[in-house]
């Protein structure tokens, strides 16, 4: 038997190592943003996305800090306008895997322009938004998903202002894909993650994000044991809206507001409970809202998982189509004939 | 009859000129720059040298007949060369009153007014707010011109009747009338401008009929009436050998990056939004869907760049168009590209500022900002056209430096050559000269190491396109470790890429033309240093006062940020150096603080450009003291 050494091009699977950068990590001790990173760098060698194609795009803030962690392409680039440039990425290149990285105030405060404007135009890219409702980089500032009468360095007699509710935000933006879900819960977190890379259009997704330093345990009633099966409710698609300490909770329809109902009462069956339907916008609209909007006066819990998703043309495919089509049609202008014009005189 | 072959039976005596110059005006409805365009086209076909001033109001349709809402456009015809639209005109069209009262201060005295009676009446004269009971036309206040008052509603109206045209199609006829007549007045044939009507309306042969009809008419209106006892005729212009289009510096400007995009072999990427007077170069590209231009009109102006930013990351000849207030939106991010160490071509149409200022006006006033308007010490190449047709070359050159450099560039235009035209010889693509990328595809650092930021000899940095298997890497706008790249806030590490990227834009210096004078010698009294569209003004002046023996020179500058090397020995030549801008003396600024010498500014800042006599005799004054 001979034996001969091949030198295979195709790497052996990648590992989440080899998404990490030679970079220290530097956000603070229990970051929330540590938990993204490690829950991105395990997903990706899922993806099967090559590495050399994919690219990290952020803004400014303690979340944007995470292009320098990951072994891809990236560009940590100015406030807000992280969404921009990557417009202009996928335009150039609609092949590569375009991550854009964001916070709070990068995209709902001074990007806010460009975050709506990107849910509308629909490039195939993911958009991540680590949502911790406070400025952190400069060091405790309030943001604009911050409750109202948050006390902080620059509101210390409490905001007076509304929070946005990025969910509905998008969703009004024209959004093909919005999803939310938990630092501090990994695999929920992967899994949405893996959904928004398959989401063909901008995915959008809201990451509830700790910051132990200037807004510590925001989000815990989300992820705590004692409180998180009666304060969030996962939503899978085909499923009925069931939570509560024992899934004794159901939600359901009159008309259109939803009622929280007892399915422990003999009247109720689970075939009456509101099914999760993603592809249904109005549905998508209503969940949305169970964030600040109380239904005939009760609470609702807060839905993480998948809200959202539409199939429609992405600003990209449009793009590649366009030219194209025009090009099949028109053909390509010789620069000669584009330099001398249709009108031209000779002068001997 | 055939109109190709018009010959006038009337016995009017032709006189051969030199030079003309015709200002269209009327309001913004009139169809004025239309007409004017069309006169030009048939000029410029015909051989003659030209320079075209379209002069609007930025309201889209100001009230009708106000004052307000005139819309000028001005052509200077020659048989010699010409440089500018002209400082006052021969001829002037008033469609209404308030055309003619805006108009008529620089007409010059003996000149002709061809008015529309009906854009006369009690209602226009009142809205061009002249007194009660005074008509212009009959009152003697125009003694020193010769006025053609003529009814242009009605002939048109009696042209076209049959026809079952609308008034209001009929009314839109009339310019069609007046162009007719102007032609004939200036002794040009019909029919490029038949050829024209039957190819914009080939889908309203009606209205094409009917447009042509006015056209004859107004031509036969003045064959037939023995009115005009002059007509002119200008023979075409001495111009080098060669093939000529017409084109606005806007035109050129779109053309000039398409080139550049072809010759690099880069695909072309627009990012911008629109903005008075930028706007036509975003409009011309996105034509270009079938050369592969990717036009991208953007949310806002940050994105505009910012979408080009990530364009140029992603391996594009990227683009940004704009005027003032999107430029002052822009730097933040044009920082970040000077960070970044990407090409990128900025175009900054002036406009009058600051603010909304006088947005279809012209101003020289954004230099300064070009320069310096960023944070942090961002130096970037800076480069100005100097006419419509140098729009091509001076943004080729643009684009040259930002991939040959690896920097974003800014290219200054303004509103006056961007909408102004001129006769161009436009070249074959084969003597466009070429522009290489260096994108790298393998690591270039030892050990297997990418370093992102190791510069050439020409301190330039890789560029490296994201899809290159094995040379992942972060860039972003903190400050860089020297060669890796790497986030570094080390003291003197800042201070070196400080330096670098100072020194990378000096160095440009090495691979730009020497400047030399364009009329005159390399000494002399007097040399006027200028930038941008002073050019045709300028040159036209010194010209005139060089034949009329003076000793003085006209240099004129397209790089103003790295300054040509020999700029500063070719300045102190010259007893005297002129600095004129329409601006309160900016690349005066520049000179005065790099040469040490005591230049001279002459500032115009009203939104119009520098007339040739008054630009003489400011040279002439500096002369004599």
């Amino acid at each position: 038997m001979t034996t001969s050494i091949i030198e295979i091009e195709e790497p052996s699977k990648l590992s989440s190592k080899d998404f990490a950068s030679n970079q220290e990590v530097k956000w603070c001790p229990g970051c929330g943003d540590y938990s993204i990173l490690k829950q991105v760098q395990s997903v990706f060698p899922d993806l099967g996305v090559p590495k050399e194609n994919i690219v990290f795009i952020s803004g400014i803030g303690c979340s944007s800090r995470f292009t320098y962690y990951m072994d891809t392409y990236g560009m940590h680039s100015i406030h807000g306008r992280a969404a921009a440039i990557a417009s202009g990425v996928k335009a150039a290149n609609p092949d590569l895997s375009v991550w854009v990285i964001s916070g709070d105030g990068d995209s709902f405060s001074i990007g806010g322009n460009h975050f709506i404007h990107s849910m509308r135009k629909n490039f195939n890219l993911n958009y991540l938004v680590f949502n911790n409702q406070i400025y952190s980089l400069t060091k405790g500032q309030y943001s604009p998903t911050s409750e109202k009468g948050k006390v902080t360095k620059t509101s210390p007699y409490g905001s007076i202002e509304e929070p946005f509710n990025p969910s509905e935000l998008a969703l009004g933006a024209k959004a093909s894909f919005v999803a939310r879900t938990l630092d501090r819960d990994p695999k929920h977190m992967q899994a949405v993650l893996k959904r928004a890379n398959e989401h063909k259009g901008t995915s959008f997704v809201e990451v509830y994000q700790n910051c132990p330093v200037f807004n510590d345990a925001t989000f815990f009633a989300f992820s705590d044991k004692e409180t998180k099966k009666e304060e969030a409710i996962l939503l899978e698609q085909g499923k009925p809206l069931i939570f509560g300490n024992d899934n004794e909770k159901g939600i359901k329809f009159e008309g259109l507001t939803p009622v929280i109902v007892n399915l422990n009462e003999s009247s109720i069956s689970t075939n009456d409970l509101w099914i999760h339907d993603e592809k249904d916008k109005t549905k998508a609209n209503i969940l949305a809202r169970f964030f600040d909007t109380t239904f005939n006066g009760e609470h609702f819990p807060r839905p993480f998982g998948v809200f959202y998703t539409e199939d429609r043309l992405t600003y990209d495919e449009g793009m590649t189509e366009q030219i194209k089509e025009v090009t099949a049609r028109k053909g390509k202008m010789p620069l000669n004939k584009i330099l001398s014009g249709d009108k031209t005189w000779h002068i001997a | 009859m055939n109109t190709l072959e018009k010959k006038a039976t009337n016995t009017a005596k032709i006189i051969q000129t030199e030079s003309l110059v015709v200002r269209f005006s009327g309001d913004s409805g009139d169809g004025m720059q239309l007409t004017g365009m069309q006169f030009t086209d048939t000029a410029a076909m015909l051989g003659n040298d030209l320079s075209t001033f379209p002069d609007y109001p930025s309201e889209v349709r100001a009230p009708i007949g106000t004052i307000a809402g005139v819309s000028g456009f001005q052509v200077h015809i020659g048989s010699r060369e010409i440089f500018t639209p002209g400082d006052q005109y021969d001829v002037l069209v008033a469609m209404n009153a308030a055309a003619l009262k805006v108009d008529l201060p620089r007409l010059k005295k003996g000149g002709i007014i061809i008015a529309n009676l009906a854009g006369f009446d009690g209602k226009n004269l009142r809205l061009a707010a002249y007194p009660e009971n005074v008509n212009p036309l009959d009152d003697g206040s125009l003694d020193n011109f010769i006025v053609y008052s003529i009814d242009v509603t009605r002939h048109t109206k009696d042209a076209l009747s049959g026809t079952g045209l609308g008034m209001k199609d009929i009314e839109r006829s009339k310019n069609m009338f007046v162009l007719g007549l102007l032609f004939f007045i200036f002794d040009k044939p019909l029919n490029h401008t038949i050829k024209f009507i039957e190819e914009k309306f080939a889908k309203k042969p009606e209205i094409a009929t009917a447009n042509i009809r006015a056209l004859n008419a107004g031509w036969n209106f003045g064959d037939n009436t023995e009115i005009f006892t002059t007509r002119f005729s200008i023979s075409a212009a001495k111009l080098p050998t060669g093939e000529y289009r017409n084109i606005t510096g806007n035109h050129a400007t779109a053309i000039g990056l398409i080139a550049a995009a072809e010759k690099s072999g880069l695909p072309l990427f627009i990012g911008s939004y629109p903005i008075t007077p930028a706007t036509d170069i975003l409009q011309e590209l996105s034509k270009y869907k079938s050369n592969g231009i990717k036009s991208f009109q953007a949310e806002d102006e940050i994105a505009s760049i910012c979408s080009a930013i990530g364009a140029a990351y992603t391996g594009d000849l990227a683009v940004t168009t704009t005027s003032g207030p999107g430029m002052s939106l822009k730097t933040e991010a044009l920082g970040l590209a000077t960070m970044l160490e990407l090409p990128l071509v900025v175009v900054n149409v002036q406009r009058g500022g600051p603010s909304t200022g006088l947005p279809t006006k012209t101003e020289q006033s954004d230099l300064l900002q070009a320069m310096f308007g960023r944070h942090g010490e961002a130096p970037l190449p800076v480069l100005a056209a100097s006419s419509p047709s140098d729009c091509f070359n001076t943004v080729y050159e643009a684009c040259r430096i930002a991939v040959e450099h690896m920097t974003p560039v800014i290219f200054l235009s303004d509103g006056y050559i961007a909408n102004g035209s001129e006769p161009w010889r436009f070249p074959q693509q084969d003597e466009l000269s070429s522009i290489h990328a260096h994108f790298i595809n393998t690591v270039n650092g030892d050990n297997g190491n990418l370093l992102p930021y190791k510069r050439d000899e020409k301190l330039v940095r890789p560029w490296i396109k994201p899809g290159t298997k094995g040379l992942e890497h972060r860039i972003g706008g903190l400050e860089k470790q020297n060669e890796t790249g790497n986030v570094s806030y080390d003291a003197g590490n800042h201070e070196t890429m400080v330096k670098l990227r100072a020194e990378k834009i000096q160095k440009i210096a090495e691979y730009i033309p020497l400047v030399k004078p364009d009329s005159g010698n390399a000494t002399g009294n007097l040399a006027v240093l200028a930038w941008g569209s002073t050019y045709g003004s300028i040159k036209t002046a010194v010209r005139e006062l060089i034949n009329e023996g003076y000793d003085i020179a006209h240099i004129h500058l397209h790089h103003i940020n790295p300054f040509p090397m020999n700029l500063g020995e070719l300045l102190h030549g010259y007893d005297k150096i002129l600095i004129p801008e329409m601006n309160s003396g900016q690349l005066l600024q520049l000179i005065r603080a790099k040469y040490l010498l005591p230049a001279i500014g002459f500032s115009k800042v009203q939104g119009q450009p520098f007339t040739t006599a008054e630009m003489k005799e400011k040279i002439i004054e500096e002369l004599k003291k």
